[in-house]
């Protein structure tokens, strides 16, 4: 059983039904036990870094998806998900992540050369760093995924997997053991997106 | 980088899906689930649905129909049609839209367009803009095209955008349903100032339409059109070949 995250951000009727989709078992709550109980945790998310982070401390499901990550569950963030994995972000003042992956969230403007729309919204092609990671069993270099997002996860080079290009390499997804995330939405990348998230579901442990 | 995006629009009335020819005389096409199936198979990047229904009863039907799209479908979704409160954002929402389109009710209301980009964040609110050349302007029409509203299309899309509009769709009323091209002019003024995604929309005839689009006006995002798809003039596949002949970046699905 799958159980995606439920605090009170977004939407999930789509994630939910891609995971059907690639026939896993996904259950969407926001139960401690419930979460605790599930073989892996999807960590969903829209909006703003902070309110996410602050209902995540509210519900005390902070803890508890950090505990989940220590006894090596398996963990996937999504778009805002991901982000909140670093250790901190810079959305609107400062805030702490969830720690699990050593890095931080960073607004894309500044950086970006002139003319280049923000947020970075559409489909780009994912340049792998690690094809081999099992996330990727099923999806090739260059493929597109859709993106919908104005900051970025930064200096968390050592567990990219993939990057897409933007006039600078944005993340575009990391792994850290057990630990996942993908800046993209898989739910919304058609294809592919339906076949990385089947590996995720197939993964052991 | 970024591809560009192909998107049909499905205009949906009591369940089915119709189109208009300079927004008159409605066909009936087809089924809005299997043309929805089809079209992602085919490579469309997103899908836009406009409910043009008019009765509460059939506004039920479009949400059920929607919950039917977004559970089998999985890129994005754009829902516009009869938008003109954060109610009716949160309806689609639920019903797994992505994105909503805000037209004649955000003429009503424009201040819907901040309220539902601060509920819901700027990339879920499209403001799409019916624009004709009236004495040597563009003026935003209302009501499907209708209605002359006499405000300034460039001045009211800058305004939306400073609202919070995170994407625009430009459909020309000029070139709608006329088949010989996209309204590369009006689109360049847009695109001009614009700092978000511009959608074109109105006047696609041919395949060579769109790779003129995005060569003339480079920082067009997106093509959408309704009939040259549903009639099967123009398959989206054989469109993103051509796109692609053309040294268009777009994106390619893979067949096995």
């Amino acid at each position: 059983m799958i159980a995606i995250i439920d605090y009170g951000v977004g939407n999930l009727f789509s994630l939910q039904s891609s995971l059907g989709r690639v026939g896993a078992q996904a259950v969407v709550s926001g139960d401690a036990q419930a979460l605790r109980d599930a073989d892996k945790l999807i960590l969903p998310g829209v909006g703003a870094f902070g309110d996410a982070r602050e209902r995540l401390a509210l519900t005390g499901l902070d803890e508890v998806i950090c505990r989940e990550a220590s006894r090596g569950k398996a963990i996937l963030g999504i778009c805002l998900g991901m982000q909140l994995l670093f250790e901190r972000s810079f959305e609107y003042g400062e805030h702490s992540g969830l720690g699990l992956i050593p890095g931080e969230v960073v607004d894309m403007a500044p950086r970006l050369q002139q003319g280049l729309k923000v947020p970075h919204i559409g489909w780009n092609a994912l340049r792998m760093k690690r094809p081999e990671h099992p996330l990727f069993a099923d999806v090739r270099e260059g493929e597109c995924m859709y993106f919908v997002h104005s900051f970025y996860a930064d200096r968390c080079a050592e567990d990219t997997l993939a990057t897409a290009e933007y006039g600078i390499e944005l993340t575009a997804a990391v792994a850290r053991e057990n630990v996942m995330g993908c800046q993209f939405h898989p739910e919304k990348s058609g294809e592919a997106g339906l076949r990385l998230l089947r590996a995720f579901c197939g993964m052991e442990g | 980088m970024i591809t560009k995006r192909i998107i049909p629009c499905l205009d949906v009335r009591d369940g089915r899906v119709v189109k208009g020819v300079n927004f008159l005389g409605l066909r009936d096409v087809s089924s809005p689930v299997a043309l929805a199936s089809y079209y992602s198979e085919c490579g469309a990047d997103e899908l836009v649905f406009y409910d043009i229904t008019a009765s509460a009863e059939g506004r039920k039907l479009f949400t059920g129909i929607l919950r039917e799209v977004a559970s089998t479908i999985f890129i994005p979704l754009t829902v516009g049609g009869g938008i003109s409160s954060l109610d009716d954002f949160e309806r689609v929402l639920t019903c797994g839209a992505d994105k909503v389109s805000v037209n004649s009710g955000a003429i009503a209301h424009p201040e819907l367009i901040g309220q539902a980009a601060r509920r819901y964040g700027n990339q879920c609110v499209v403001l799409s803009v019916d624009a004709k050349r009236v004495n040597g302007r563009y003026h935003v029409f209302a009501r499907g095209g209708r209605e002359d509203t006499g405000m300034d299309a460039l001045e009211w899309i800058r305004r939306g955008i400073d609202s919070g509009a995170g994407e625009i769709v430009l459909n020309s009323i000029d070139t709608d349903g006329v088949k010989r091209g996209f309204d590369l002019p009006m689109l360049a003024d847009v695109c001009a100032f614009a700092d978000v995604p511009v959608i074109a929309s109105g006047g696609a005839g041919c395949a060579q339409d769109f790779v003129t689009l995005f060569r003339e006006v480079p920082r067009v995002d997106a093509g959408l059109a309704a009939s040259i798809f549903h009639f099967g003039e123009v398959s989206i596949a054989d469109l993103k070949d051509t796109l692609a002949g053309a040294d268009v970046n777009i994106r390619r699905v893979r067949h096995e």
